[in-house]
């Protein structure tokens, strides 16, 4: 029975670390520029908690062989407690652990302490059961205020403007799809009309909860590369159970070039 | 006896000796049985949820004729997936893993490893397992009514929980019912964890020191208080979200919402407050599901290595530091909810120096088999399980703890591997290890080990078969709680979700051998010695199962700590607690 | 309290640490034992054949209890900052006056129930019942002071719904309110066992916890007032 159990373990052992490093099943392609720090940290922490799972596995696999009761009577070694070795052990893990949380705080600051940079393109983000509309400020720069009493989708009005009187919201375009230029700061302010939401796009490694009666700006770039890879059309899913409709809250993120951008711009903001 | 008629004497007995009993093995039995029926009733949810992900459009005649309104035509409609997912989560974290392990066995358990007769308040005692069973009562009279069970999640984050009905079906009186189930269940068990710490502290036997104390009595007295902390806070919480839903006021509800085009005429509130509250509550309560087990983990790992638990003294320090920092640590299921990102890394900080006790346990559990000599009996073999899926689980929370990680990985499937690893396969292998363990105590018969050897192999195999493949659907980014995968990433994902809906089913039957097995040994198994396992502690002292008062022949004198296995000159290979016998060395 | 409870092994030497079974540590718990609060009533000091409740554990039940229902508090006092921080919604209610006085019964029913134990300890039957008597009616008073301060605010148009501040008044006194309807529930107990009480010395364990309880609800009522009363 021990060595059936030793074995499994090990067959257990090398099968998900061989799936693992197969990257048969992995992560999509990585569009956005503070991508590959976060990839780079998924893999020290994948060689890191790797080799410990290795090592307790085997570890434990190796014990089971190893002190099975063989029936030739004798006792079992006779071991309370060595200090020195549970304080060792105590000590390098605390260090190891703590460590990798610390290795993760520069992605994390370069992600969430800063804001955008000036210039960046300010577009809203609002959810809703269960679907996704953008905003754009258009050419001045502002967003209109927001009327909750005005929302009325069979109107169009899906976000309570009120384009006769607000000279801000004039301008506003709302689009269905979240589209963006390369290679250029845009700055993303996630807000929700009814419950909570959440924002993600796996290509960006990008993931925010849209709380009604809060504003959550993020921001981010989208790499040149984004436009090579499924014509620069990504899916934008929620990941906060919404209700009854929420596995199929869905929209688009199109990167776009520069130029491409501003027609679509254009385009959309003729339909208003 | 059949010919008899029973008067209302023997009726009363009959009440008095197995309904509404004060006597703790009685009211231990009563918990226990209640976790199995909602372990049984949770994973027949879980194969509908599977199934209805592996095949979405697959008709089960079946499923419409016990729910019409929810299967109609027996495909799962998208709102009573969500509402199969509430129940299942609340009923295996609630009524499962935090009933079994310490309400379950510790009621059973506590006063006979003390050496005390009855637990310090029996009336008390009683009066919190009826009010765990009123709970599932309620909760499950969800199914029952009109619009059917919550579909807000065990989490019920508001405002989807907060609005009434107008978010979506099952949030009209399902929900209602839900909070009170709870509100209920955190009664109960406050209740009885107030009677655990009064046993601990003053029901012990002449010479049980806390040195003397096994693992479990540590684990259980320490679960209780983190449980008198925790679930006064979940009811406070639930007091405000039902204020909310039929009170009119707007704790939890912002300015401004507007729902399915309703204006909702109400404001200010705080949705991330419910979060904050819950988690408060939440985050203890993964560690008063785990604390338990690790006790018994610990308790069976000594008694078939023949070997003293290894660093008992760092086990129990690893209790106190896990119980202490799990207060700290609730904002890490929030890193992606809007929380400040400075206090993001504090908490991400907390989050890692929590592993390092869990480390140690690790360890000491390793420590206890290494120089051992094991017997792999049932309840050992699951206690080996344990430890690996607690390292495996342990580690893909390193994951989590990483904020920048978490953004990716929040909400989706590696969540669900983790959680379950790390919480349910944990927790139920160390449910069964105790059953396997504490069966013959309980119930005065063997369980068959051939039976009870076939039933771990399927479900350890079982288990990283369902379980492994979820963290992959989670670096695919597949989010949880997703009724149908019709998204274009996650197209190609489905034969993974079949392969796990086919394990799932293969290792939910396996269970079925389990279920079989206690059943079939409760009443023609072999009947059990005193002491089947050769254990140390004062459980194995008295007969099996044990007599009405416990200690017949007066209260034990305890001279020995637990786990003295292996003792270097004694005749046998063990000394049992109470028994004078000198020890050299030590 | 928790510290008390949370004593971690003293460092005694753990294994070898084979207690002479003999007098001094009859008690049971031993040494280690000392978490009860009170640290009175070592629980069962013996196990006659008819065991009864260890007299320690319902001290360390309701100290435990405690603990849980400042927690409950704990909580809603956090909420209510939260709440109160973030809102733009938030006015800040004026009390209803009565609830000084109400605040003023409760303090007196204290001293009431401190009488009835002085005279329990002094065997004096009649002041025992008598004081009890008299807290039992102060602590009705009390409730209906509460129910009467709800029904000046809703004169006032001031409902539960009315604005945050007021959702957590009513909020807040409703569940002081149910906990101490408990403890009046334990007064009128100990009021129609009171004969059997004063007869029987182990019974008087009961006087002792509802005291501990009553005098909680006083400093949590206390508490909570002082709650309302600042300016958030």
């Amino acid at each position: 029975m021990g060595l059936a159990i030793a074995v499994v373990l090990t067959l257990i052992t090398a099968v998900s670390v061989s799936l693992i490093s197969a990257h048969f099943w992995w992560f999509p392609v990585d569009v956005a520029t503070h991508g590959p720090a976060i990839d780079h940290l998924f893999t020290l922490t994948f060689i890191f908690t790797g080799a410990i799972f290795v090592l307790a596995q085997l570890g434990l696999a190796y014990l089971i062989w190893r002190y099975r009761d063989r029936g030739q009577g004798g006792k079992a070694t006779y071991l309370h407690e060595p200090a020195m070795l549970q304080v060792t052990w105590t000590l390098i893990a605390l260090i190891l652990f703590v460590g990798l949380a610390f290795m993760g705080h520069r992605t994390w600051a370069h992600m969430h302490y800063t804001g955008a940079q000036p210039g960046a393109l300010r577009i809203e983000v609002w959810g809703e059961q269960f679907a996704w509309y953008f905003r754009y400020p258009g050419p001045d720069g502002r967003f209109g205020p927001i009327h909750p009493s005005l929302m009325d989708d069979s109107m169009g009005n899906y976000l309570g403007l009120d384009r006769p009187h607000d000279q801000a919201s004039k301008d506003d375009i709302v689009t269905a799809t979240l589209g963006i230029p390369a290679d250029r700061p845009v700055q993303l302010i996630l807000r929700s009309k009814d419950v909570i939401h959440s924002f993600f796009v796996p290509e960006l490694r990008m993931k925010q909860d849209l709380v009604p009666g809060m504003e959550m700006p993020i921001h981010f770039t989208a790499t040149e590369d984004a436009l090579n890879h499924d014509g620069g059309r990504y899916e934008i899913v929620c990941t906060q159970l919404c209700g009854m409709g929420h596995y199929k809250m869905r929209a688009f993120l199109q990167v776009m070039t520069e130029k491409k951008f501003e027609q679509w711009l254009k385009q959309e903001a003729a339909m208003q | 006896m059949g010919e008899v008629q029973r008067g209302p004497e023997q009726r009363k007995r009959f009440v008095g000796k197995y309904i509404f009993s004060v006597d703790h093995k009685v009211i231990g039995r009563q918990f226990y049985f209640l976790a199995l029926f909602a372990a049984l009733v949770a994973m027949l949810l879980s194969w509908v949820m599977r199934l209805h992900l592996g095949w979405p459009n697959v008709q089960l005649p079946l499923l419409s004729t016990l729910s019409p309104a929810g299967a109609p035509g027996g495909v799962l409609t998208p709102e009573y997936y969500l509402s199969l997912l509430t129940i299942h989560g609340t009923l295996m974290i609630f009524f499962v893993l935090t009933v079994a392990p310490q309400a379950g066995f510790g009621n059973f358990l506590l006063p006979l490893q003390l050496g005390a007769r009855e637990m310090a308040l029996p009336r008390l005692n009683m009066l919190s397992f009826w009010t765990t069973f009123a709970a599932l009562g309620v909760l499950l009279s969800t199914f029952f009514i009109s619009d059917g069970p919550p579909i807000t999640g065990w989490t019920a984050y508001a405002p989807l929980s907060a609005a009434g009905s107008i978010t979506g079906p099952g949030e009209g009186m399902g929900q209602s019912l839900w909070i009170l189930a709870i509100a209920l269940f955190c009664l109960g068990a406050v209740l009885g964890s107030v009677n655990f710490i009064a046993t601990t502290l003053g029901s012990r036997a002449r010479g049980m020191t806390l040195h003397c104390l096994p693992l479990t009595c540590w684990a259980w007295f320490l679960t209780a208080v983190m449980i008198l902390l925790s679930f006064a806070v979940l009811l406070a919480a639930c007091l405000l979200l039902m204020m909310d839903r039929v009170g009119g006021t707007s704790f939890f509800l912002p300015a401004g919402m507007v729902i399915s085009g309703d204006l909702i005429h109400r404001g200010g509130g705080a949705p991330l407050l419910w979060q904050h509250l819950f988690w408060f509550f939440g985050h203890p309560e993964v560690y008063i599901t785990i604390l338990p087990a690790m006790g018994i983990i610990s308790h069976i790992l000594s008694c078939f290595s023949r070997k003293p638990a290894f660093g008992y003294q760092s086990m129990i320090y690893s209790m106190m530091a896990i119980g202490f920092l799990s207060f700290m640590v609730w904002g890490h299921h929030m890193f992606v909810s809007g929380m400040n990102p400075y206090t993001g890394f504090a908490f991400a900080v907390l989050t890692m120096a929590i592993a390092v006790p869990s480390a140690v346990t690790i360890f000491d559990w390793l420590g206890t088999m290494w120089g051992g000599k094991l017997r792999f009996t049932t309840s050992m073999l699951f206690a080996i399980g344990f430890v690996s899926v607690f390292v495996t689980g342990g580690l893909s929370g390193l994951f989590l703890a990483q904020p920048p990680l978490d953004v990716y990985l929040h909400d989706t499937y590696f969540v669900i591997a983790h959680l379950h690893m790390i919480m349910g396969l944990a927790g139920t292998f160390a449910i069964f290890a105790g059953t396997y363990f504490w069966f013959p105590k309980m119930f005065g018969r063997m369980m068959s080990e051939l039976l009870g050897k076939m039933h771990f192999w399927l479900t350890f195999i079982g288990a990283y078969a369902i379980f492994m493949p979820m963290h992959f659907l989670g670096f695919e980014g597949n989010p949880r709680r997703y009724a149908a995968l019709t998204d274009n990433f996650l197209k190609p994902l489905i034969p993974m979700h079949r392969f796990i809906t086919i394990a799932a089913l293969i290792t939910g039957a396996a269970q079925l051998l389990f279920v079989s097995n206690f059943f079939w040994s409760m009443f023609r198994g072999e009947k059990a010695p005193d002491n089947p396992w050769e254990g140390t502690s004062l459980e194995w002292t008295v007969s099996s199962p044990p007599p009405p008062e416990n200690f017949s022949g007066g209260t034990p004198v305890i001279y020995h700590g637990p786990y003295e296995y292996g003792v270097p000159g004694s005749e046998k290979d063990y000394v049992m607690q109470n028994s004078p016998e000198k020890i050299a060395g030590g | 309290m928790g510290s008390a409870v949370l004593t971690p092994p003293k460092a005694k030497p753990p294994e070898d640490s084979t207690p002479p079974p003999g007098k001094g540590n009859d008690g049971p718990g031993g040494s280690g034992g000392s978490g009860g609060p009170g640290g009175s009533g070592r629980g069962g000091r013996r196990h006659p054949p008819n065991w009864s409740l260890p007299p320690g554990a319902y001290r360390i039940a309701i100290w435990m209890g405690i603990v849980s229902i400042s927690m409950l508090f704990a909580a809603l006092t956090s909420a209510m900052l939260v709440r109160a921080e973030i809102a733009t919604d938030w006015v800040h209610g004026a009390i209803p006056s009565i609830l000084y006085f109400n605040t003023l019964v409760l303090i007196l029913s204290s001293l009431t129930l401190e009488f009835s134990r002085r005279s329990l300890r002094k065997e004096a039957e009649k002041g025992f019942t008598g004081w009890l008597y008299a807290t039992t009616a102060l602590g009705i008073i009390f409730i209906a002071g509460q129910l009467l301060a709800w029904r000046q605010l809703a004169a006032h148009g001031i409902y539960v719904t009315t604005n945050p501040s007021s959702s957590f008044f009513y909020v807040l006194t409703a569940a002081h309110g149910v906990h101490l309807l408990g403890g009046v529930l334990a007064l009128f107990y100990l009021v129609f066992r009171s004969r059997k009480i004063f007869g029987t010395p182990q019974k008087r364990i009961a006087v002792d916890v509802t005291a501990i309880y009553w005098h909680f609800m006083d400093v949590l009522w206390i508490y909570i007032l002082i709650l309302l009363k600042v300016k958030l």
